[in-house]
């Protein structure tokens, strides 16, 4: 089962920011709100997406402590936006400000997940974080857009994939 | 949450004005922008006045910004209309209809966010037939107001959006790649009813024009 967490405070959001997940998944998804997420969600899952939010919703920052379980546990991660932002942060990145909506190339250095050379990705953020320990950038941008942990399936992007670049949510269920 | 929703007339803005209404969400009026460009790169032009009915019938004041319709004035004037919004209604964030539309759905977001108020877009990335399904299992009774692709010619106007309506679009699509929910630009839609409507509207006569496969409606309602 893939367990896809959301971030967003206010409900609406989920038509945005985690139906989009779900349908690109395809295989069978759970969804559970952060706040609500409970152990045996972790236990049965065999790969876990966090969602992203809105661009004025920074809520899920004051509640970076319920995320401890990212650096402990031992299944392929992929963060999206806020989700990149808790991994990092999780792992000791600092939160840091540059707004970036709408198209924008980036240029991969190497495969991630599928994305290699000049892709364009769709950006929606406030907030970007610098690079966590343990981490590579695979991308030449001054911002952290794609990173990975170097030793586990750890993922994060600053960009939305499931948005223009959904063979990455895919290549991410089926890869790990 | 006070919403402003930017309010179309067509099926998009309204049935995520409906979904907005449905997650608890106060809809404290909607904002219409009037284009004189017909080839507006922002905004549905065909039948956009009517939108004044629909708030009416959705119960919301509406704000009516008539823009030129050159790009990027266009955007200052929607930044206005959602200015006046939030000054007058106290409106803490937008619903727009956007699906597939990034160019709109950035601009928008990027209004918002400069106003540091929210942006929702119920329907991002939504699957074109569902969608189409959705409004009927949530009877919203929606028209074609307008064509602008082949093969999509005069007959189209007026349809409704019903069973067979997705059946035919979908064989189009297969065969010329025509987005069934229109949001390529090929279908422009009213929405005559709908659940957030208090009695919904009637058409008393509509005028027709255009030529090949660019066709609009114009309607007069009672």
């Amino acid at each position: 089962m893939i367990l896809i967490i959301k971030i967003n405070k206010d409900p609406l959001h989920d038509l945005e920011f985690v139906k989009p997940i779900e349908n690109i998944s395809r295989r069978k998804a759970k969804s559970v709100h952060y706040k609500k997420l409970i152990k045996s969600d972790l236990l049965r899952a065999t790969q876990i997406i966090i969602a992203g939010t809105s661009l004025q919703d920074d809520d899920f920052q004051n509640y970076l402590d319920k995320f401890a379980w990212i650096k402990t546990i031992e299944k392929p991660i992929f963060g999206i936006c806020a989700g990149a932002q808790i991994i990092a942060s999780v792992f000791g990145a600092e939160i840091k400000q540059e707004t970036e909506i709408g198209y924008y190339h980036e240029n991969f250095t190497k495969d991630f997940l599928g994305l290699k050379d000049k892709q364009e990705v769709y950006h929606l953020h406030n907030n970007y974080t610098t690079l966590p320990e343990g981490f590579e950038k695979y991308t030449d941008s001054k911002l952290t857009q794609a990173i990975k942990h170097k030793e586990k399936p750890i993922y994060a992007t600053l960009f939305h994939p499931e948005v223009r670049n959904k063979e990455m949510i895919i290549n991410f269920v089926k890869r790990n | 949450m006070k919403l402003g929703i930017l309010l179309s007339g067509g099926k998009d803005s309204v049935y995520a004005a409906y979904l907005a209404k449905k997650a608890g969400h106060e809809l404290a009026c909607a904002i219409s922008i009037v284009s004189e460009n017909p080839h507006s790169f922002m905004f549905h032009t065909p039948s956009i006045e009517k939108t004044k009915r629909q708030a009416e019938e959705m119960g919301m004041p509406i704000i009516l910004q008539v823009t030129k319709g050159e790009k990027e004035v266009e955007l200052e004037d929607l930044k206005i209309a959602i200015q006046k919004a939030k000054d007058e209604f106290g409106i803490e964030g937008v619903v727009t209809g956007a699906v597939e539309s990034v160019y709109q759905a950035t601009r928008v977001e990027k209004i918002t966010n400069e106003m540091k108020i929210e942006c929702f877009n119920p329907l991002w990335q939504k699957d074109q037939t569902e969608l189409l399904k959705d409004l009927i299992k949530e009877k919203f009774e929606v028209i074609i107001t307008g064509v602008f692709a082949y093969p999509l010619d005069s007959r189209w106007l007026g349809r409704v959006v019903d069973k067979n309506f997705i059946e035919e679009t979908n064989i189009l699509q297969k065969e010329m790649g025509i987005n069934p929910a229109g949001e390529g630009g090929e279908f422009e839609t009213f929405v005559l009813n709908c659940p957030l409507f208090k009695k919904g509207l009637k058409i008393k006569d509509k005028k027709i024009e255009g030529e090949s496969y660019s066709w609009k409606m114009e309607v007069e309602l009672e």
